[in-house]
């Protein structure tokens, strides 16, 4: 217990770092996986294929694989941000992927009457999708984004390979200064759970307040 | 997709031809541009230049990684076939009749679900050698891995055990079998016909995280790149190569479970339905990949 005591502070870093981290992406992620779930569904087939290469590519590739590749391998060729920087992108980027297979998910569910009715009153395809099919889709599919959302959490602690000193990271560097390993991992075990304990919390509640009940 | 497409759209007139149009070239562009200015990158970088391609095509280069893609595919291997029969033993665990085991099988689930297995990986690198449990390279990869990935597979068989119709089990019961034979002759057996598409993209998933045996020191495929590169100096050539190959294997996995998918849906078209809808398969669901 000692230990968890006497570095409470760097694990309070390494724990607002992953929350950061985990809000940064999510936000990213979600913007991206709209813009690329509509890139999937759109009138126009080079569209869809490249909406369909993104998912394919990204949700095939390991994280960690990627995260390399951008933090270690673009430099050589001019491109490089700061650590944080890359691993939020990049984090982004693959939820990304699997956000807009959410969504896409989420928009299969609304009825073919909904767009249609949207298309007989004269809305574009970019004014159906904004103000009818989306705010129905996105609806029917909170309890699997929230599920993602926990996994880009745990995913976060990819980022430690790389460098970026979050919360398992922070355990880790404890741990080896200490050397109390059962403190200092459940601790960070239980902040984990806890932090997914919110999201599903979180979930739970905007499901409660938003689904449509059929 | 076919469904998809015919909700948002109709066919398209002349005047929707011609905005179909404007976008492919706009959209041409914008890909030709992002092409370009990555070419432009590595040309100015002189990342482009033969030699440092050259390697890729040679015998030892390809035979280092592809004995690395051999360890991961080992890992992997040895990942699913524990941690499906831990998942397996922890689903029959949840549903069981017995309190303390569903209790004790549902605690584990809940917890590893939500623990990071870079944590876990820590876990046995540097805190259970201190205890007297040093694994070899192998399993200090395979056994964290097997821990969280158990918790996945114990969701998935859960709900496609869930997901059978209950008269199955009650026909099974009324015809006087015991609730294992039950599970066993009747449950399991179609549960995993229909999870199996499930089954396969968690393997997908299952492959990527063996990549975590880039903090472990173990070459696999993605520390084999490490190895390599840290030797030829060809950083961002190794990593993409590395990167291509993680893709065409994924994506051939991606692409059977799409295949088994589609072929449950042949089958319980033409038998009637018996199961309740699953949750589409190819979603990232409660699992880290």
């Amino acid at each position: 217990m000692d230990a968890l005591t006497a570095h409470l502070s760097e694990l309070g870093h390494g724990l607002v770092t992953t929350v950061e981290l985990t809000v940064v992406t999510t936000v990213g992620a979600m913007l991206l996986g709209i813009i690329v779930a509509t890139l999937r569904i759109a009138p126009v087939p080079l569209l869809r294929a490249i909406g369909t290469a993104y998912v394919e590519v990204l949700q095939n590739l390991p994280l960690l694989a990627l995260l390399v590749l951008f933090v270690f391998a673009l430099p050589t060729i001019g491109i490089s941000f700061p650590l944080f920087t890359s691993a939020a992108i990049v984090i982004a980027a693959y939820e990304g992927a699997y956000l807009a297979e959410a969504i896409r998910a989420g928009i299969n569910t609304v009825g073919v009457g909904q767009a249609e009715a949207a298309r007989a009153i004269g809305l574009t395809f970019g004014q159906s999708l904004r103000h009818v099919i989306l705010p129905q889709g996105l609806r029917a599919v909170i309890q699997p984004i929230g599920n993602i959302c926990i996994a880009l959490l745990m995913n976060t602690s990819l980022a430690a390979a790389v460098g970026v000193v979050e919360l398992t990271q922070a355990a880790n560097n404890v741990n080896l200064l200490e050397a109390q390993p059962i403190a200092v991992f459940t601790g960070a075990g239980l902040a984990y759970m806890l932090l997914a304990l919110i999201i599903g919390q979180v979930t739970g509640l905007l499901e409660r307040r938003l689904a449509i009940v059929r | 997709m076919n469904q998809t497409r015919q909700i948002l759209f109709d066919e398209p007139g002349p005047r929707a031809r011609r905005r179909i149009r404007i976008a492919t070239v706009l959209g041409a562009l914008v890909l030709v541009g992002a092409i370009v200015a990555a070419v432009h990158q590595f040309a100015s970088h002189g990342e482009l230049a033969a030699e440092r391609w050259q390697p890729f095509t040679t015998w030892p280069i390809w035979r280092y990684l592809l004995t690395g893609l051999w360890a991961t595919v080992r890992a992997a291997a040895a990942t699913a076939v524990l941690s499906s029969a831990l998942g397996l033993l922890l689903a029959l665990g949840r549903l069981s009749v017995h309190r303390p085991l569903r209790w004790a099988a549902g605690a584990y689930v809940e917890i590893f679900r939500t623990v990071p297995a870079l944590l876990l990986i820590y876990v046995t690198l540097f805190a259970l050698p201190q205890y007297g449990l040093n694994f070899p390279l192998f399993w200090k990869l395979v056994v964290p891995l097997v821990v969280s990935n158990s918790a996945a597979f114990a969701e998935i068989f859960r709900a496609g055990i869930l997901a059978l119709d209950r008269g199955q089990t009650e026909a099974g019961l009324a015809v006087g079998l015991r609730r294992g034979q039950v599970m066993a002759l009747v449950v399991l057996p179609q549960a995993l016909l229909q999870l199996a598409p499930s089954l396969v993209s968690q393997l997908v998933g299952l492959l990527k995280d063996t990549s975590l045996g880039f903090v472990v020191s173990y070459t696999e495929l993605l520390y084999s790149g490490q190895v390599l590169s840290s030797y030829t100096h060809l950083l961002i050539q190794t990593f993409l190569v590395v990167a291509l190959i993680y893709l065409v294997v994924n994506a051939s996995l991606s692409k059977f479970a799409r295949v088994l998918q589609a072929r449950n849906g042949r089958l319980t078209g033409r038998r009637g339905r018996r199961t309740r809808d699953l949750p589409p398969p190819l979603i990232e669901g409660n699992t880290i990949r």
